[in-house]
């Protein structure tokens, strides 16, 4: 639709920056940092030219592109994006930026090579947009997979005690929903005679009901595995609670995205009946990780590992949206998957400030610190409201539209995801009280980088989260527009239609049966 | 049954030969025989130049009569009367697999004569010269050892055959013609003799043996069908009367002679220890063109004499060995792939990953003719991949000669970035990430065989090479993450030769993932086997 190759262009740009950040002599940090730093920043300009260019109304994939690359395998470079990819490149534009200047001296302090540090985070952003550009499946495989080498080396290289533990499980716990997902693709491109490209399997229509179950199975358990649904979390927790902050951030906050990303744009329109069929299942494990994941993390002793099970409660709730099958809930669900990127990348990225300032991420360790840094204690405290989902903040606006959605089909699902509600309530206000709050812990005192509160990096770092956050509590408004078409769109694949009148989700209004 | 017409009354009459056809092996076993001409006639400090020029110069012009041939489907042989006699067939996938056999030939070539990275080579001519001794310190000065090249040229001339060997008698000539000089090539290694000898005569008994089944099946078949050749057996399947168990066990002998050698479960155990004792440009070989060797013949025997691929509807023997071979590639896929994951020498994890190696190219094979194509590209993208790891083995010395033990290998990755991310690429390479040829070739085979119907075999390959892949992890992550050790081994720099043959292994693994439609469509367009 239009002439410059947008989509190509924010996969190139950030893999040049790689290169050339790369290629930076060891020597010279500063150097890799200020070129990766500008890369990225051309990644968000170009995504909001994007933003603006978008028509919101059109449920088409926008911006396509195609090039022809293995013809015998079906194989092409096809790109296009529909609303929720969209709002999830835009995601990860803006966070990109915001991790590498909250990692700006992670690697140097641990005396690591800088500029491959920020090369592979510029490789993994390229890798992660590759993933929601793609549309064509095996093409999607590719970014699917090679996105955990670089991840690989920046939690194995970069990263804090057990790195090595964690790193592993994390490529192996990929790798075979990987594999699964190889064959269920393979399995794919038989049934479709070799096509492969996303439209096309659209227009072919879904395969036979019975193969359409093996299917889905095998590209929900790749992705379940991705999200993290439980029970397949497990590798989360460590991977989170090795990698260092800005990598978490980036993890949590944009890979696994790709997990729930996926399910909406492959598992749902590819496999509509079997989509229907294991729905329950889905829900079901969905609302397990809800109050399982806010569970563990009440009882977690240390921060960041307390984090990542949030995640994995919070994952729970997208998962609820996207298979109680409504427009609210769906719409609810996508953006939560971004407002979930913000809230928890910032809460990443505190802990990340906190841990390197005190030398560890336990509970424990702290006590009172907001005394000495009120203002990296407010950030941690926005942080967590927009954890627990305070309205005001974005997280209220999609857990209520998932609520209201998932309300008006199934109560007891509803009923019971509350829960997950006030649980939340608990770990975030246990976990400030326990460390910012109360008597101050002698030992902070004494240590020098305490008493440095928020600087001006740290500031810039920290700003655009919060804004994003508070902004899209207040106005939601333009996000919905952009996502709910691709939901509606995506449920007519399904085949659901939402109960009784629909509504526009522009003013979510109860479906009145009662 | 004309054949047994002819021969019961003696009408001997001579076909015409197609010597452009039969050229590619003339080439490399004449080149063998100058070879060993030369060891014999030239003064000693000359013969390792000549040597080193005649077998480089004899694969290439080797390879040229091989792409001369391309897309002229004939047997080597014809009778005037224009019936075949199908000694040597040389039909598009035996070309292609011959040219494979030559093309890594080169490189393992070029690994083999490497004699600067330690001086004075990784060979020893013969046990005699002792560690250390006059003699050995002499060899450090003059390349010596050169009887390792006709040596290697005879293996190499036989690999070839064996893949274009139209009857079992023809393969049975070329199976030994490859064997005996690769059991001496392995017990000739420099350092870590006894290992090597050791190795040389495990290989040589087990291989012996698996010889012996091999002709014990090839006659049992000719009791069935009256005829060695391919077709002749295949024809006999639809047509004979004979007793099925004659063809039945004499199926089973001749399978265990051919699994033996491409290391399929239950016949691998001669692997680790060969591969582990041999001097590593020799496994190098041994796991490139072997491995071609092996399952080109395997795909011969079964797509022409036992699956019917002249038609693929028709009777075949299909339905009688499928079952049997289905279990052993999934029990090749996965103990290959279990036991690799206990290793902790380099060589012997690679011993393995070429065992599960040889399952996933087994289910090519059981996929018959629809997987030929993938099977083809398999062989290519494992063997240029697995020919770099060795050659890069190869570079990781310290004063006792080669580290090959992985807890020798940790934090590599410090001292020597460019070793470790070259070695990193080869390891995602054999775990198949997308963008190397390992991923290229997974998806070729599985795609093909999961078409052909073979459901269970893919999902039992994709699991396992979940299973694989944390092998290979585990030695990336010993480069890069873990910390160096005392006294830790240096990355030799290559010299050209090894140099040469790491830089073609890396450019081909990262070309056929990047772009593999060439190769696909190369053998696309080599067909199937030349059938009746």
């Amino acid at each position: 639709m239009s002439s410059f190759p947008f989509l190509s262009a924010l996969i190139v740009v950030p893999l040049i920056g790689a290169l050339i950040t790369a290629a930076v002599p060891k020597g010279k940090p500063r150097q890799a940092k200020f070129i990766a730093m500008g890369f990225s920043l051309v990644v968000l300009a170009i995504t909001a030219v994007m933003c603006v260019r978008f028509t919101a109304g059109d449920r088409a994939l926008q911006f396509t592109e195609h090039y022809s690359w293995v013809p015998d395998w079906g194989l092409n470079l096809s790109f296009g994006v529909d609303g929720i990819a969209l709002v999830m490149l835009a995601l990860t534009a803006v966070l990109t930026p915001v991790v590498i200047g909250a990692s700006w001296n992670d690697a140097d302090a641990e005396k690591r090579n800088v500029p491959t540090f920020f090369a592979l985070i510029l490789a993994l952003q390229a890798t992660m947009i590759g993933t929601f550009v793609s549309a064509n499946v095996l093409l999607f495989y590719i970014f699917f997979e090679v996105m955990l080498v670089p991840m690989y080396f920046l939690i194995g290289s970069y990263g804090g005690l057990r790195r090595q533990y964690a790193a592993v499980k994390f490529f192996l716990y990929s790798l075979l929903g990987g594999m699964v997902l190889l064959a269920a693709i393979i399995g794919l491109w038989v049934a479709s005679g070799g096509v492969m490209d996303w439209q096309a399997l659209i227009d072919g229509g879904p395969v036979d009901p019975t193969l359409q179950n093996w299917l889905f199975l095998g590209f929900f358990l790749a992705f379940a595995i991705k999200a993290p649904f439980f029970p397949f979390h497990t590798w989360l927790p460590d991977a989170g609670g090795a990698a260092p902050a800005g990598v978490a951030a980036l993890l949590v906050g944009v890979m696994d995205k790709i997990g729930t990303f996926a399910i909406l744009r492959y598992c749902l329109p590819l496999f509509p009946d079997a989509s229907q069929t294991f729905a329950p299942l889905a829900i079901a494990l969905a609302l397990v990780g809800v109050i399982y994941g806010a569970l563990v993390a009440i009882g977690q002793t240390d921060l960041r590992r307390l984090v990542a099970y949030t995640s994995i409660a919070h994952f729970g709730f997208i998962g609820v949206g996207i298979f109680a099958f409504t427009t609210q809930s769906g719409t609810g669900a996508v953006l939560y998957m971004v407002n979930h990127g913000l809230a928890t990348g910032l809460l990443f990225i505190v802990v990340g400030m906190l841990a390197a300032r005190r030398g560890s991420s336990q509970i424990a360790d702290f006590g009172g610190a907001g005394k000495l840094m009120p203002l990296l204690a407010g950030t941690f405290f926005i942080a967590g409201m927009a954890s627990l989902a305070l309205p005001g903040t974005a997280p209220f606006v999609s857990e209520f539209l998932v609520m209201l959605g998932t309300f008006s089909v199934n109560k007891p699902v509803a009923i019971i995801s509350v829960l997950g509600i006030i649980l939340a309530a608990g770990y975030v206000l246990w976990m400030y009280q326990r460390t910012m709050q109360g008597t101050l812990n002698p030992a902070l005192t004494e240590l020098k980088p305490m008493r440095r509160d928020l600087n001006l990096r740290e500031k810039l770092v920290v700003t655009p989260l919060i804004v994003g956050i508070l902004a899209l509590g207040v106005y939601p408004q333009p996000v919905l527009d952009i996502i709910n078409p691709a939901v509606e769109s995506t449920l007519d694949f399904v085949g659901v239609t939402d109960p009784a009148p629909t509504v526009p989700t522009a003013e979510p209004v109860a479906t009145g049966d009662n | 049954m004309t054949t047994m017409v002819s021969a019961d009354t003696l009408d001997i009459s001579f076909p015409e030969v197609d010597y452009l056809a039969l050229a590619p092996l003339l080439i490399v076993f004449g080149a063998a025989c100058v070879g060993i001409l030369l060891e014999a006639f030239l003064p000693r400090t000359r013969r390792y130049s000549a040597q080193l020029v005649l077998s480089v110069v004899g694969l290439v012009a080797a390879l040229v009569t091989i792409v001369m041939n391309v897309g002229e489907d004939r047997p080597a042989f014809a009778m005037s009367d224009g019936s075949r006699v199908d000694a040597i067939v040389i039909d598009g996938p035996g070309l292609f697999l011959m040219g494979a056999i030559v093309a890594m030939g080169v490189i393992a070539v070029l690994l083999i004569a490497e004699r600067r990275v330690s001086a004075g080579g990784a060979f020893v001519a013969h046990a005699a010269v002792a560690a250390d001794s006059k003699a050995d310190a002499a060899q450090a000065r003059h390349p010596g050892a050169t009887e390792v090249f006709p040596l290697t040229m005879f293996a190499i001339g036989g690999m070839m055959l064996f893949c274009v060997a139209g009857d079992l008698l023809t393969m049975f000539i070329a199976l030994e013609a490859f064997s005996l000089p690769l059991y001496l090539l392995c017990g000739l290694a420099r350092r870590r003799r006894l290992l090597s000898q050791e190795a040389a005569m495990k290989y040589f008994l087990l291989g012996a043996f698996a010889s012996a089944f091999f002709i014990y099946g090839v006659a049992l078949l000719y009791g069935y069908a009256g005829s060695v050749q391919l077709v002749d057996i295949n024809a006999a399947i639809a047509a004979s009367g004979n007793s099925q168990v004659l063809l039945l066990s004499g199926l089973a002998m001749l399978a265990v002679g051919l699994l033996f050698k491409a290391a399929a479960v239950p016949f691998h155990v001669w692997t680790p220890d060969v591969y582990t004792g041999a001097p590593t440009p020799v496994t190098a070989l041994m796991a490139a063109c072997t491995k071609v060797a092996a399952i080109g013949g395997l795909l011969r025997v079964f797509n022409v004499a036992f699956g019917n691929s002249g038609n693929p509807g028709g009777p075949s023997l299909a339905w009688d060995w499928r079952p049997i071979l289905i279990a052993i590639a999934i029990a090749t896929m996965v103990i290959g792939a279990i036991l690799a994951v206990t290793q902790t020498d380099i060589k012997r994890l690679l011993a393995y990953s070429s065992i599960a190696n040889a399952g996933y190219l087994l289910v090519g094979v059981i996929a018959l003719g629809q997987a030929l194509g993938a099977t083809l590209f398999y062989l290519v993208a494992y063997g240029f991949t697995v020919l770099a790891a060795f050659a890069v083995v190869t570079l990781v010395r310290d004063s006792q000669g080669e580290a090959t033990h992985l807890s020798r290998w940790a934090g590599l990755a410090k001292r020597s970035p460019r070793f470790a991310v070259i070695f990193t690429l080869l390891m995602l390479a054999f775990a198949g990430i997308p963008l190397t040829s390992g991923f290229a070739a997974k998806f070729a085979v599985f795609s093909s065989a999961l078409e052909a119907g073979q459901t269970s075999l893919v999902i039992v390959g994709v699991l396992s090479s979940v299973i694989l892949a944390f092998p290979y992890l585990k030695v990336v992550v010993l480069l890069w993450l873990s910390q160096p050790v005392e006294d830790a081994p240096a990355v030799s720099m290559p010299g050209f030769m090894t140099g040469t043959a790491v830089t073609v292994g890396v450019v081909f693994t990262v070309l056929l993932g990047l772009a593999p439609q060439v190769l696909l469509n190369i053998v696309d367009g080599a067909g199937q086997f030349l059938a009746k």
